[in-house]
């Protein structure tokens, strides 16, 4: 398997997932895309299924209806596959701790692997996110 | 007539946020849709019932993070309706330059978007490479990029610090420079044309009768603008035009967007330079809010935002009521979709700009006989723009 983490290591494909948020964290990841920030400098690509990613990122908490679909995809996802939770909403749940329609234990739906916390987080901290898991991937092999 | 059944979503490349639809095709034609929402339902109502009312300025910022000033202007209102509350004057410029800034960013997002959509993705980077001096606007005066905490009942939040006018100037004639090139770029392309002109046409009538708001209802020539004709804020104290055109397709919509862009930079001009010389204090503290009810209304980028309080005297509401404008926009699609090819669905889904977090504080529950018919919109869209494309340059 030393090629597939090698692989893994040089160019992440990213799918991106989103629970129940409140759209500002998937605003900032389509921006990392654009002009400014050009995440694809990295090598890093949003992909359309699932089934071409090896990085999932995550977003906003999760209720009770888009729970199930969540662990499908996740299911559903090649292994090994980096989960990465990105916001508030997913490391702490945010302001809607107290509702409920939430699923309480997110860990329990999806495993997530790195956490990014910010309201939303600035592009740069995901970036800075993403270039560790470039190191800690690289350093695996 | 055979009806085959295209589900899409709820977990699609295309859309960002989950949301479920259903066409019902015959052969290339959509002849019905439906739609199934609640992926996104929070329960915001019931919390903000537990949270003290400027607790809640920050929960509704979180209902949507494109319009995230909108749902706290339009709390604030109702708060200050249940005891007419006055606000300072430099407090309410400061209102609308937030307010303002915020349509522009969401429209320019929109306008990428719409080019995403139907294969343009060279619009999609311009657009969004000119909504990034916005948000670093938004840094500069609020200190964060999105979710500005800015509004309070009684004014505002912070100051804007009159060193950074000039800068805020300067960046602005940038974005106006670039959204002049953009609206010609787009009124010029013949490809662009020929994909949204007389594509999803939303009649005059079904708008009104659908009951649509915002850029939606303006393209069908229905001139609604709360900030017209409800002006609250500085929205009488600076000159602005309210954007209508006439024939309510999705170009129409696209050019409502792009014109009111231009406006709302006007606006924030006007509000800046009032700035420099308007002189006092920002909030007017609110000690307790008194029995009774209270409504806000705010023209949010999508159209009409509407909240409801009522409050028994103590810190925090009894019952808060939301409408997003999403929500109020979602019927037209029946209106607008059908008897369309399935190539053009998507755009004419695309082009009420809707933001499903706004909608789904209430749960909908449609029964949908799934059919696994496997058609991809992204491609089978971007199919038709290169067709269209190889077409005009032939």
């Amino acid at each position: 398997m030393g090629w597939y983490k090698r692989r893994l290591a040089k160019s992440l494909w990213v799918f991106h997932v989103s629970g129940s948020p409140c759209n500002n964290c998937d605003i900032e990841i389509l921006d990392l895309l654009t002009p400014k920030y050009d995440l694809e400098r990295f090598g890093i690509k949003l992909v359309g299924s699932i089934r071409h990613a090896d990085v999932l990122l995550v977003t906003g908490v999760f209720n009770q209806k888009v729970a199930p679909k969540i662990r499908k995809i996740y299911e559903q996802a090649p292994k090994p596959i980096f989960v990465v939770g990105v916001g508030t909403c997913m490391s702490g749940a945010c302001c809607f701790r107290d509702s409920y329609n939430i699923v309480e234990d997110r860990q329990a739906v999806i495993p997530v692997d790195l956490y990014i916390p910010g309201c939303p987080p600035k592009p740069e901290a995901m970036i800075a996110a993403v270039a560790k898991l470039l190191g800690v991937l690289n350093a695996r092999n | 007539m055979s009806v085959n059944k295209i589900p899409v979503g709820p977990f699609h490349p295309l859309l960002e946020e989950a949301e479920y639809f259903e066409l019902k095709v015959d052969g290339e034609t959509v002849v019905d849709i439906d739609l199934e929402i609640g992926w996104m339902h929070r329960g915001h109502e019931f919390i903000s019932e537990s949270k003290t009312f400027t607790q809640s300025i920050f929960l509704v910022e979180r209902i949507c993070g494109i319009c995230s000033t909108s749902h706290p202007l339009a709390l604030v209102h109702a708060v200050e309706d249940i005891d007419n509350i006055e606000i300072p004057l430099r407090a309410r410029y400061i209102r609308t330059l937030i307010g303002e800034l915020e349509r522009i960013h969401s429209h320019l997002l929109w306008i990428g978007l719409a080019g995403h959509f139907i294969g343009y993705d060279t619009l999609w980077m311009w657009a969004w490479k000119y909504r990034e001096p916005i948000l670093q606007m938004f840094e500069m005066i609020t200190g964060n990029r999105n979710h500005y905490g800015m509004m309070r009942v009684g004014g505002v939040a912070r100051d804007v610090d009159p060193v950074i006018i000039p800068k805020l100037l300067e960046d602005l004639d940038i974005v106006d420079q670039k959204m002049v090139m953009i609206a010609g770029a787009a009124k010029d392309d013949p490809v662009l044309r020929s994909r949204l002109k007389n594509v999803g046409i939303l009649t005059h009538q079904a708008a009104v009768d659908l009951c649509a708001v915002g850029p939606t209802a303006r393209a069908s020539g229905i001139a609604i603008d709360v900030r017209k004709d409800d002006p609250t804020d500085a929205y009488d104290l600076v000159e602005f035009n309210m954007i209508v055109q006439k024939n309510g397709d999705v170009y129409d919509k696209l050019v409502v967007r792009v014109l009111e862009t231009l406006e709302s930079t006007k606006i924030v001009r006007q509000c800046l330079e009032k700035l420099k010389v308007v002189k006092g204090p920002i909030l007017n503290d609110v000690k307790e809010v008194s029995e009774g009810e209270g409504i806000g209304r705010y023209e949010a980028p999508r159209g009409e935002v509407f909240h409801y309080i009522r409050s028994d005297g103590t810190n925090r509401p009894i019952r808060h009521k939301v409408r997003a404008p999403s929500y109020v926009n979602i019927p037209t699609y029946v209106a607008s979709c059908k008897g369309i090819p399935v190539a053009d669905a998507l755009i004419t889904l695309a082009a009420v700009d809707p933001c499903y977090c706004c909608t789904e504080r209430t749960i909908q529950l449609i029964d949908a006989n799934r059919n696994p018919v496997a058609v991809d919109l992204l491609k089978l869209s971007r199919e038709k723009t290169e067709q269209v494309r190889r077409e005009i340059h032939d």
